[in-house]
């Protein structure tokens, strides 16, 4: 059916979600009390913010995962014409992924990689 | 155009309705229980009754949280997990979406979810949630590279990204077989990735119950909270649905070159229970991870990924791309 199939999910993506959460809202019973809005915790409030500072980890894989995920990208128009291509092909992601290595070889000694 | 996406939902419920109660049966069959069996014949109506608690249930936006976003998120959840079921083949010539850039597609939307974990985990201002959804974030862009580099070794040997393509190029034997040794790493390699990318055992750090309560999910209740369910469930359908499509054949059935008399048997059945009886052997095995393999810690996760599947699945590629070129055998 096309590239109308996409619209016609995002629409029932929407109302799935918006309907089945607007009849809870019609049919469920509230209430209301001091301690109902507190974040969720082991039985003590919640000391200081919860939006802190996180570790700065998730960060570095993040910074390396961009660089990989544009690899990516790179190799599925190669990966499509390979066959037809032929030889070249094998030779230029060759050098390709030799380059791309050695950057994360360089990571994985500068222990990007490391969890800290 | 109404009636389909009044089918289509009603598929993608009953879908996850099913799901829920496999997991429920399978984990008792694990674990020598009865599992459900007071609701409807055999416990089958227990989902259903999970899921009219669930709306009866008051969905409750905690005082401190990003109000927005935090009821943005369950959205962003189910429209990306629905979207992804766009390009699927379910069965012979029956197909929603067969559009040309299929693996790229599937591949694309569905890391989209991540922008849900992380909205839902950021704004419920809770000190659980932030850590799932961090853990969550990382856990799922890392993966995904493992999987778009193992499904990039099958457009490599099919030559197309199109999915209804890439079938065709397995009438005469499904990937997994005639891929000879880099197919089956791949293949390897794509569930262990794709049990990461959902978020299920063991790589449910995100939700690690014991450690975090309820993940990103933690203040989420009511129909909010299913919505994120039933995405997880219909996210573990789809990456089964798209191992089964690329690897095992999609809808083609199962043929032994010469067996001629066994090969007509099995055309008799029909293409939509090939398409899912794979998938569900998949979600099986996917459900079978679950009660077999203790969790993961987040450094053990981050290193299986970055230092054994990745370089793995790269040399991987090298070897696919040999194969097809120079027409060797591993």
């Amino acid at each position: 059916m096309g590239s109308s199939a996409l619209i016609l999910l995002l629409i029932c993506g929407i109302a799935f979600a918006g309907g089945g959460i607007l009849l809870s809202k019609a049919l469920a019973k509230t209430s209301q009390n001091l301690q109902k809005g507190l974040p969720y915790e082991c039985g003590i409030p919640t000391i200081g913010t919860s939006w802190i500072q996180f570790n700065v980890g998730y960060y570095l894989f993040a910074l390396i995962f961009l660089v990989f995920d544009v690899e990516l990208v790179f190799m599925y128009p190669w990966a499509v014409v390979v066959k037809e291509v032929g030889m070249a092909a094998l030779i230029e992601i060759l050098i390709f992924i030799f380059i791309l290595f050695m950057g994360f070889l360089y990571a994985w000694r500068k222990g990007a990689l490391k969890w800290i | 155009m109404v009636i389909t996406g009044v089918c289509l939902l009603a598929f993608l419920v009953v879908l996850c309705f099913f799901l829920g109660y496999m997991e429920r049966k399978v984990a008792a069959f694990m674990e020598i229980r009865l599992g459900p069996n007071r609701v409807g014949p055999k416990g089958s109506m227990q989902i259903v009754a999970d899921t009219v608690k669930l709306l009866f249930k008051e969905g409750l936006t905690p005082d401190g949280a990003d109000k927005f976003l935090f009821n943005l998120a369950p959205f962003i959840v189910v429209i990306t997990s629905m979207l992804v079921v766009a390009p699927i083949a379910y069965a012979r010539d029956f197909q929603l979406w067969d559009i040309n850039i299929g693996v790229l597609y599937v591949s694309s939307i569905s890391s989209m979810a991540v922008i849900g974990i992380l909205m839902a985990g950021w704004s419920s201002s809770n000190k659980y949630s932030l850590i799932g959804a961090m853990r969550s974030g990382a856990q799922i862009v890392s993966y995904e590279l493992s999987i778009g580099l193992s499904l990039i070794s099958i457009v490599i040997l099919s030559g197309s990204l199109q999915l209804s393509e890439i079938i065709e190029s397995q009438a005469n034997g499904w990937w997994i077989f005639k891929g000879h040794i880099p197919v089956i790493i791949s293949f390897v390699i794509f569930i262990i990735a794709s049990t990461a990318e959902i978020n299920r055992a063991p790589f449910d750090l995100t939700e690690a119950e014991q450690e975090l309560t309820g993940g990103f999910h933690t203040e989420y209740a009511g129909m909010k909270f299913a919505m994120f369910l039933l995405s997880e469930y219909i996210n573990l359908f789809v990456v089964s649905a798209i191992a089964a499509t690329i690897f095992l054949g999609g809808w083609m059935p199962f043929h032994i070159g010469g067996l001629d008399a066994f090969n007509h048997i099995m055309d008799y059945i029909p293409s939509s229970i090939w398409f899912f009886g794979k998938t569900f052997l998949i979600i099986f095995i996917i459900m079978w991870f679950r009660w077999t393999f203790p969790r993961l810690r987040i450094d053990q996760l981050l290193n299986l990924e970055w230092k054994y599947l990745l370089p793995i699945s790269m040399v991987n590629i090298l070897l696919v791309t040999a194969m097809a070129i120079m027409g060797w055998h591993f």
